[in-house]
């Protein structure tokens, strides 16, 4: 999660001070991300730091306002339009945990296929409502961010599908054909 | 709430011997009304055969089907025919919508084999038109509709006469992602005003809506998730 450009983002719109950075952060993704305002805080001292903004006196309550620089302002665009490119693929717990199981001595693997995949499909459920709500009320941006949610769990779901299939062929077919030929599938 | 539709201990086997298939091993599954259910697992998993028995379309060869009360091995093929007119509306994955007749045409059909006069059949067809948004293309034939128009008719044949339970076989399996979503939106809408609506489905966007999500694995439900409403969880 990138808070120093979604800062930069945010002043875009004109100068802010930290609370209202925070609440429109979580405003424009939807509440996924709860931003602590000590980060917030620290984020903007070291945009100061490298003039991609500046900071105002402090108002009577002592909150101080930040504005963009056009050094800020060049450093948002080139991170908008740079693309992210193909990192190493982050661990990630679930395949971790399947293929930990597929060979865990005594313990059948379809066991966590099954836990998994119904604690996402309580999720997508409740995700796919909650899209629905932020339809309804023409919120944008909440919408993308359950519309990426919810593609993530569904190729989850398509996954632990195949596990299953595959375990459950396995079984059935324990030794694996020697001539290269595939397997002929039972109904 | 009374299930409308029961499944108790139900068996399904073909063949016997050695060529001996067992599709459904004791499965118990119910349905309330106003519930949307989908059922997933992998082919041959025992899907359609709980489909079919729910439908009145095959029998259990062991345990019950009870569809509103009336325990489906109890009656006649006549009684099971009637059975399914009066409370069961299905959508198959491939439509079955009948090209010489037009939308309107197509829906009327169930309710006039019942014995409804042509004029209430109609209407009530027309309604069901109304309800799934294709009202202004009653008249249309069915080569004249889009995919998703033709599956919207085909809906609209299963809900008409107001019937308690609808089954679905896969019932976005050929159609894009939005017009898929449309149609179960359509199902769970359905569900809304009450009737008991069972999705067979491969895919978990569309078992996503339902309000029940059971799997099938070699002919036994192994698992089961209600929906809640916690959006971040997982």
């Amino acid at each position: 999660m990138s808070v120093r450009e979604s800062l930069l983002a945010l002043l875009a719109s004109g100068p802010r001070h930290g609370y209202q950075l925070r609440s429109e952060f979580e405003e424009r993704t939807a509440g996924i991300w709860p931003l602590n305002i000590g980060q917030v805080y620290s984020t903007l001292e070291r945009l100061e730091r490298d003039g991609m903004v500046v900071g105002g006196e402090a108002d009577g309550e002592g909150r101080r306002a930040f504005e963009l620089t056009s050094a800020g302002r060049e450093e948002l665009t080139r991170f908008l339009l740079e693309p992210g490119g193909e990192d190493t693929p982050a661990r990630d717990g679930l395949m971790l945990k399947v293929l930990i199981a597929i060979d865990t001595e005594g313990f059948d693997p379809l066991k966590v296929v099954q836990a998994e995949r119904s604690s996402r499909m309580g999720a997508l459920q409740g995700r796919r409502r909650a899209h629905r709500d932020a339809d309804v009320n023409g919120d944008m941006a909440a919408g993308l961010a359950f519309d990426a949610l919810i593609t993530r769990t569904e190729s989850e779901l398509r996954w632990l599908d195949l596990c299953e299939e595959r375990i459950l062929d396995k079984r059935r077919h324990p030794n694996p054909p020697t001539n290269g030929g595939s397997h002929k599938e039972h109904a | 709430m009374n299930p409308v539709l029961e499944l108790r201990d139900a068996h399904r086997r073909y063949g016997s011997g050695a060529t001996e298939v067992v599709a459904l091993r004791g499965v118990n599954f119910t349905v309330a009304p106003g519930e949307l259910v989908a059922v997933m697992g992998p082919s041959g998993s025992g899907k359609s055969t709980l489909l079919n028995l729910a439908g009145g379309l095959d029998r259990a060869t062991a345990g019950a089907v009870i569809v509103d009360g009336v325990d489906v091995a109890a009656l006649s093929l006549a009684g099971l025919a009637a059975l399914r007119r009066t409370h069961v509306g299905i959508v198959f994955q491939e439509l079955n919508l009948l090209p010489m007749l037009t939308a309107v045409e197509n829906v009327m059909l169930p309710l006039e084999l019942g014995g409804a006069g042509s004029k209430a059949a109609r209407g009530a067809a027309r309604s069901a038109l109304t309800l799934v948004g294709l009202s202004g293309k009653c008249d249309r034939y069915p080569d004249d509709l889009s995919g998703g128009e033709q599956q919207r008719v085909a809906i609209a044949r299963a809900i008409v006469g107001d019937r308690p339970i609808v089954l679905a076989d896969e019932p976005t399996g050929a159609l894009d992602t939005a017009t898929g979503d449309r149609i179960v939106e359509l199902l769970a809408d359905r569900a809304a005003a009450g009737t008991a609506v069972v999705l067979v489905t491969h895919e978990p966007r569309v078992a996503s809506w339902a309000d029940r999500v059971v799997w099938l694995r070699d002919g036994d439900i192994v698992d089961e998730v209600t929906a809640t409403n916690t959006a971040m969880s997982s």
